[in-house]
């Protein structure tokens, strides 16, 4: 496939190494945000061929691993309900809430279907009037342009049943989370691309600043993986910060001002839990006071109960960046991708996923 | 779940109202995909496609600046200065050189 296949040739990969090998003098550790990079680096062994003197260290871009537990038992609360039908991406209905997955109440029951696009979920609120549809909207900033279409969309048609649960994470606060705390070793990061295709890379530049810390907007394929690496590598040798965009294919600095507009107009920014990291200040949206009215939360008025993390389960050291997934005691062997304890074992862009598909056991 | 595929735009269909939706072939898997974030995307054009909708037209252009930025390290090297690529930029068996950086 064009724009995939000559991304992936072996010999610019090995050029890149060496590069990579020549501008090297000491360690590094590098943050590759988002969990599709995670696995691109564990696929194609780039983890193993990088000079030893970098470490990678995994960060929370999953949106699947980052969703709270309590959301999970929130939709699994709607998704019972009889009126009910409850749309999600594939990647949720596998998540283990306190009780149940969505795939357990599936079973169970309840009319649970597995959507391609939130649009899907429009058309199905069309085709079922009857019924109350729910979506599930799990994201960051890549998909929320898309959910927040189907919410205007369906304003637009005035459906009445159709409505969202929104669980929707942003990657800058996180980004500063992880740099302001005191435990922090990341020293250079790769953003990520799809994000910042969306949001462009304005909202980096302080954080840079601020952190003294070369981000690198990243791509997806392993050519882009070494470049962006190079790039950073490069940065950190000569002593400099600030946003570089190694992207550029598909990334702007002010990134695609129409997905902005409708994700302006439809969601306010407002504090967030992150499973296994606890609450980030604004690194969530929810719906904007003038689309309320879709708030599966409140339309089925479901509590919001703190619910306890399976204690087996160092999630949310991995999604910090603090521990790797094969220093978990269960992994490989009380949790596997059949019979998950927690999120990133369940999600394709988990990093215990990629650890365990990849054998690095 | 940031996933990204990459895809031709095949057809652009008239929306008349509502959204402006089009064709996108992914190498075979042909599938309707949302444009009313690229509306300057035309057919032939390649798009990201993130959970039915278009994101980004790919720039053909500065897709080749991953092989620039290499093709660039082996001009370097024909200055004099190590060559990424292969073993051909320097002598067999002698350590690697640090490229022209402080």
């Amino acid at each position: 496939m064009k724009f995939v296949d000559e991304y992936r040739s072996e010999e610019h990969a090995r050029a890149f190494l060496e590069a990579i090998q020549r501008t090297i003098t000491r360690p590094w550790t590098l943050m590759e945000i988002c969990g599709g990079q995670t696995h691109t680096l564990l696929k194609f062994g780039i983890d193993e061929l990088l000079p030893r003197e970098i470490t990678l260290v995994h960060g929370p871009g999953c949106p699947v691993c980052v969703t709270p537990i309590e959301l999970i038992d929130q939709a699994v609360e709607i998704a019972r309900r009889p009126e009910v039908l409850f749309t999600s991406f594939g990647d949720m209905l596998r998540v283990p809430g306190t009780r149940s997955s969505l795939l357990g109440a599936k079973a169970a029951g309840a009319d649970v279907r597995m959507v391609y696009s939130p649009l899907d979920a429009v058309s199905l609120a069309r085709q079922h009037k009857d019924r109350e549809v729910v979506f599930f909207a799990v994201g960051f900033e890549t998909t929320a342009p898309a959910n927040a279409m189907a919410i205007y969309e369906a304003a637009r048609l005035g459906l009445r049943n159709f409505s969202v649960l929104s669980a929707h994470v942003l990657v800058p606060p996180a980004m500063e989370a992880i740099l302001g705390s005191p435990d922090n070793i990341v020293q250079g990061f790769l953003a990520a691309g799809h994000v910042c295709t969306v949001m462009g890379y304005r909202e980096y530049e302080p954080i840079a600043e601020k952190y003294r810390i070369p981000i690198v907007v990243t791509g997806f394929e392993p050519l882009d993986l070494l470049h962006g690496i190079w790039m950073t590598i490069a940065a950190l040798e000569e002593g400099r910060w600030g946003v570089e965009n190694q992207y550029t294919r598909s990334v702007v600095r002010d990134g695609n001002l129409r997905a902005a507009a409708i994700l302006e107009e439809v969601f306010e920014v407002c504090d967030r839990q992150w499973r296994g990291v606890g609450s980030i200040p604004l690194s969530g949206y929810r719906l904007a006071r003038a689309y309320e009215r879709f708030d599966a939360a409140a339309r089925f008025a479901v509590a919001t109960e703190t619910a306890p993390e399976p204690s087996d389960c160092i999630a949310g050291l991995i999604l910090q960046g603090r521990k790797k997934p094969n220093e978990c005691r269960e992994f490989g062997a009380g949790c596997t991708p059949e019979h998950p304890i927690g999120a990133p074992m369940v999600s394709t862009e988990g990093a215990c996923s990629a650890y365990y598909l990849y054998g690095r056991r | 779940m940031c996933l990204g595929v990459p895809g031709k735009v095949t057809r652009i269909d008239e929306a008349s109202i509502g959204m402006p939706m089009g064709t996108v072939d992914f190498g075979g898997v042909v599938k309707e995909v949302c444009m009313a974030y690229v509306p300057e995307a035309g057919v032939g054009d390649f798009v990201l496609v993130h959970v039915g909708f278009a994101l980004s037209r790919i720039d053909e252009e500065e897709a080749h600046q991953v092989f620039r930025t290499l093709a660039e390290m082996g001009e370097l090297a024909d200055l004099g200065l190590p060559r990424p690529g292969s073993a051909r930029g320097r002598e067999p068996g002698t350590a690697p050189e640090r490229a022209g950086r402080s």
